[in-house]
Order: C-alpha cells, then sequence, then structure tokens
C-alpha cells in the first residue's frame, strides 16, 4: 500500500467500514422501510401483497387485543421499574466501607443475568405452580395462601415481572456499583458532620449523584420492558387461562406475523412499538432537566 | 474519610461496638437477597434429581426421594440436545467472532478516521441503534428466506454479524484513547491497519472483552430470532429447542431442569472463569450510555 499514512483517502474508510455499512443497510436501514410499506399492505390467501393504506392500523385499534396487549405491556412496564429502587439498595449495601464477602455476593446476585432467559422461565413455572409450586408451599408456612400464579389474569404480569427483575437485577447493581464509586467521599463526610444519618445521607447525598446512573437504567428498562418476549412466551403457554392477560406487544407481534402470518398488521404492530417508544424516551429525556444532575 | 467516622463513632459508643453492628445487619440483608436469587437454580439442580412423581409432588418434595440421576441421560435421548448444544456453540462463536471483528474495525474508522459523509454513515448507526429489533424481523426474515437460508445455521447467525450497538460502544471506546501514540506511530511511517493493529487494538483491550461478553451472552441466550428462523428441532439452538419442549404429551419436568442445566452450565462455567470481565463489560456499557 503506497498510500501516504493520515491523508483522508476513500480506501481506508471503505476497508473498515464497508462490510458493517453493507450489512446494517441490508438488513437494518431497509428492513424499516419496508416493514413501513409491509404496515400498508395485506397478504393475499395465495402470497402477494395488496395496498390497503391505513387499513391495519384501523384494523389494530378497533380489535381488543392490540389495546388489551398494550394495557398489559404498560402493567408489567410498571412492575418492572421496582428493580431500580432494589438495586440501588442493594449496590449501596455492597459498597459498604469494609464489607467481607462483596465479590461473592456480586456473582451470587450476577448469576441469573448470564442464564438463558428459556432455562429460567422453565424452572420458574415450576415454581409457581399452583399444585405442585414450592413458592404456595414457602407462602403457606408464613400463612399465606397461594394461586396458581400464571394462570390468574390477576397474577400473571407481576409474576412474569418477579422473574424479569430477577434476571436483569445483577447488571443493574454492577452499573449502579460502579457509579457510587465515582461519589465524592468528602460529601459523606459533609453530610455526616452536619449530623445526617445514613438513609438521610442516601437519599441527599448518593441518590443525586449518582442521578446520571439512574436515568441511563431507567430508560434502557423501560425499553427492555416494552420489548419483553422470551419469558412470557416459555411461561405462558397456548393453554394457560390468562394468556389474554399477558400477551404483550411483541407477543402479539410474534403470533401475528409468524404463527398468523398476517404481515401487514404485524409490521403495523411493530410500528405501534417504535412509536411508543420513541415517544417514552423523549419524555424521558424532557423530564431528566428536573431530576438529573450533571456534574 | 475513616478519622471523622472513628471520631463520631467514638462519640456515639465508647466500647466501639456501634461500627461493627452495621455490618452485620448489611451482611443479613445481603444474605437474604442472595438465598433469593439463588434459589432457583438450587431448586433447578434438585428437581433435575427427582423422578416424576418427586417433582410434581404435593407438597413439593425438597430432597429427591428416590435420587434420580438418569434425567440427564434422558436429556440427550428425548430430544435432539447434542445437535441442539453444538448449534448453540457455532451460532455463538461465529457471531461474536464476526461481531467483535466488523465493530471493532468500524467503531475505530468512526473515532479515529477523517473522511467524507462521516457524519451521515453515523447517524445511520445511530437510528439503527434507537429502533426496536422487532422492526427488522419481517425483512430479515424475506432476505433469509429468498436466500434459501431458513431453518438452517447460516440463516441464525448472519443478521447477527452487524449491530449498531456493538459499533457505537467500540467508537465511544477508541474516542476515550490519547491520539499521542497514534501519531508517532504515523510519523513512523505506519499506516492505518498498522496503526490500528499494533497500536490502538492492544489499548482497546477491556472494550474489546467488553463487547465480546455482550456478544456471547446474546448469541448463546437469544430466542425470538432463532425460533422465528428454525422450524426444525435438530436445526435449532437450546434456547429455542428447551422451550419446545414444554408440553409436548406432558412435561417431564425433571428431564427438563436437567436440560436447562446443562444448557446453563457452559455460560456459568464461562462467567466463573470470567467474572472480572463480565462484570467490568457491564459496568462499561453504563458508564458509556
Amino acid at each position: 500500500m503506497s498510500l501516504p499514512p493520515g491523508s483522508s483517502t476513500f480506501l481506508w474508510p471503505t476497508l473498515f467500514l464497508g462490510p458493517l455499512i453493507l450489512g446494517l443497510v441490508i438488513f437494518f436501514i431497509w428492513p424499516i422501510f419496508r416493514t413501513l410499506y409491509l404496515s400498508f399492505t395485506e397478504t393475499g390467501a395465495f402470497g402477494g401483497s395488496t395496498w390497503v393504506g391505513l387499513a391495519n392500523y384501523g384494523e389494530l385499534f378497533s380489535d381488543p387485543e392490540l389495546p388489551q396487549a398494550l394495557l398489559n405491556t404498560a402493567i408489567y412496564t410498571v412492575f418492572s421499574l421496582v428493580g431500580i429502587p432494589l438495586a440501588l439498595v442493594i449496590a449501596a449495601l455492597l459498597n459498604t466501607p469494609g464489607l467481607k464477602g462483596r465479590s461473592v455476593y456480586r456473582v451470587l446476585y450476577f448469576l441469573p443475568v448470564v442464564t438463558m432467559p428459556a432455562a429460567i422461565a422453565l424452572v420458574w413455572k415450576m415454581i409457581y405452580n399452583g399444585d405442585y409450586g414450592i413458592l404456595n408451599q414457602l407462602l403457606g408456612m408464613v400463612g399465606v395462601q397461594g394461586t396458581s400464579w400464571l394462570n390468574n389474569p390477576g397474577t400473571v404480569l407481576l409474576s412474569v415481572a418477579i422473574v424479569g427483575i430477577w434476571s436483569s437485577l445483577g447488571s443493574n447493581i454492577v452499573i449502579f456499583m460502579a457509579a457510587l464509586q465515582g461519589v465524592p467521599p468528602s460529601l459523606y463526610e459533609a453530610a455526616e458532620m452536619d449530623g445526617a444519618g445514613p438513609v438521610r445521607r442516601f437519599l441527599s447525598v448518593t441518590v443525586p449523584m449518582i442521578s446520571p446512573s439512574v436515568f441511563f437504567i431507567t430508560v434502557l428498562s423501560v425499553i427492555g420492558a416494552l420489548q419483553v418476549f422470551d419469558l412470557v412466551y416459555v411461561m405462558i403457554g397456548p393453554d394457560s387461562a390468562a394468556l389474554p392477560h399477558a400477551k404483550t406487544i411483541v407477543f402479539l407481534f410474534y403470533e401475528t406475523g409468524f404463527l398468523k402470518h398476517n404481515q401487514g398488521a404485524a409490521a403495523a404492530i411493530a410500528f405501534v412499538l417504535l412509536v411508543i417508544i420513541l415517544a417514552l424516551t423523549i419524555i424521558q429525556f424532557s423530564l431528566q432537566k428536573k431530576w438529573v444532575h450533571y456534574e | 474519610m475513616s478519622e471523622t467516622r472513628t471520631v463520631a463513632a467514638a462519640a456515639e459508643s465508647p466500647t466501639g461496638r456501634r461500627p461493627r453492628r452495621q455490618p452485620i445487619v448489611v451482611h443479613v440483608v445481603l444474605i437474604i437477597g442472595a438465598i433469593a436469587m439463588t434459589f432457583p437454580f438450587i431448586w433447578q439442580v434438585l428437581s433435575s434429581l427427582k423422578n416424576f412423581a418427586g417433582a410434581t409432588a404435593v407438597p413439593p418434595q425438597w430432597v429427591p426421594d428416590p435420587w434420580v440421576f438418569t434425567n440427564f441421560g434422558k436429556v440427550l435421548t428425548s430430544m435432539p440436545f447434542l445437535d441442539m448444544a453444538i448449534n448453540s456453540l457455532v451460532i455463538t462463536v461465529v457471531t461474536t467472532a464476526g461481531h467483535v471483528v466488523l465493530c471493532t474495525m468500524a467503531g475505530y474508522a468512526f473515532a479515529r478516521m477523517h473522511f467524507v459523509g462521516r457524519g451521515a454513515l453515523f447517524i445511520l448507526v445511530l437510528s439503527v441503534l434507537m429502533v426496536p429489533g422487532q422492526l427488522f424481523l419481517l425483512p430479515q426474515y424475506e432476505i433469509i428466506q429468498a436466500i434459501g437460508w431458513l431453518d438452517s445455521v447460516p440463516g441464525i447467525i448472519l443478521p447477527g454479524l452487524f449491530s449498531a450497538f456493538g459499533t457505537f460502544l467500540m467508537r465511544q471506546f477508541f474516542m476515550s484513547l490519547p491520539a499521542e501514540l497514534e501519531e508517532a506511530a504515523r510519523l513512523d511511517g505506519a499506516n492505518q491497519f498498522q496503526i490500528f493493529f499494533k497500536v490502538m487494538l492492544p489499548l482497546a483491550k477491556s472494550g474489546v472483552i467488553a463487547l465480546t461478553v455482550f456478544s456471547v451472552l446474546g448469541a448463546w441466550n437469544a430466542m425470538l430470532w432463532p425460533l422465528i428462523v428454525t422450524s426444525t428441532q435438530e436445526r435449532m439452538p437450546l434456547s429455542v429447542g428447551l422451550s419446545q419442549m414444554l408440553g409436548l404429551n406432558f412435561t417431564d419436568y425433571p428431564t427438563l431442569m436437567a436440560g436447562s442445566l446443562m444448557a446453563t452450565i457452559p455460560m456459568i462455567v464461562v462467567f466463573l472463569f470470567l467474572q472480572k470481565q463480565f462484570i467490568a463489560g457491564i459496568a462499561f456499557s453504563g458508564s458509556k450510555g
């Protein structure tokens, strides 16, 4: 290669970026436009598609399935947010000065993060079982009457959300621990001098100082919860009485597009999801000025 | 800091017992949490060692009675477990290798090269980053169908080689490296590839490890895309294969738990060996977000 090093040539960027950009365009950029197009079409009985304008969107909102899926996903998302304060408290406890066994705790809390969602869902399905599930046995010991958690419309989303929280807690703890280590000790000293106890110090020093991480995790948790699929797919069987109360947006998308082969409607569902994610993310970014403190 | 603490503690309790009591409360809370976090794994192991009657006994059986060790063998005969495990392995290794190489090179180009159209191309990457994955699935399925790769391992792998997230992560990482070394190498007459390979890549080790960790976890555990692409059990990865075992005739829970364990253990072993890198990788992504 006789090209002068450092000069802005065409060759090096093409070599370094070319394969990736080509792949992104074929598998990600083109699909965005293709899905948009599909959302305005209807697949015929013998293949081929016809332009139907906004009909798919109209049908989605007049059919109770999508509104129900939106509601289910919203409930799941709200439940799953409980994991954030939980992770923050555990991270703060793990950062106690001089704490012994920190790395052991960290490994134990992190274990679910590396575990296959299908395997997680299968064991929790057993734990939640209304007849032979160990959860009801444990609850019985403290005098609480259990239920068939995954078949009961009133408990199914909470039950799945608990598994979601359990499996993502470890990564949130690790991110919070990294953030907590960046808080200058002098702030705690000053607060202590002012007579602030541990709880007061946590709320007045720790939480504001790591608010950028809280914000980051909240945005990602909301986006992740809106796209939940694996846990619901494995834990809630097609014969479950609670399935209508557990169908999330992505579950409905999968069912519509790949089981019922209704591509147009599935594409429309995907766009509804995109709009919701964008809207919620924009709202969160505009609200952050009120509570996120950057140095 | 320690001085202030000692003074405060001494003022509160001259015997010095107060500063020791706090960690005990902390330990109690953390131990209860750790039990809750590990209990499902323990239950999985116990269930995999029971017979069917034991796994579905009312009230639940804590200790297997009798102890059954044949479930692990049964996994291999009741489902094409070995085929699925090999599929998972191939998918994970090829996806990770391709994805890490492509994203590292692209991230480097975005961070360190000046060329026409860089800004526009980077906006393209960011736009992919912000769109939920479901939006790509229908057309990706059409493409894989068109090249005749449905129900195949290459069909599962192909779209996963290209990632906007990985490119963004590596760009952020390369941006944070000092420019001096690069300039020195340039004065020595090194070309872009030599600078990348000999100077910048060794410095970017922790970023590459973080990306590798994400990639391995994502590829081994992925479910929706392989579920869509595959229809034959022998071509499925474990993540999909296990989920398909539910409800066939009756659900043989002990065998299913044995299979789940066998599908999970490789990742847990890798994690235990590389826990620092795993945890740093996750923390790294958080701080860069």
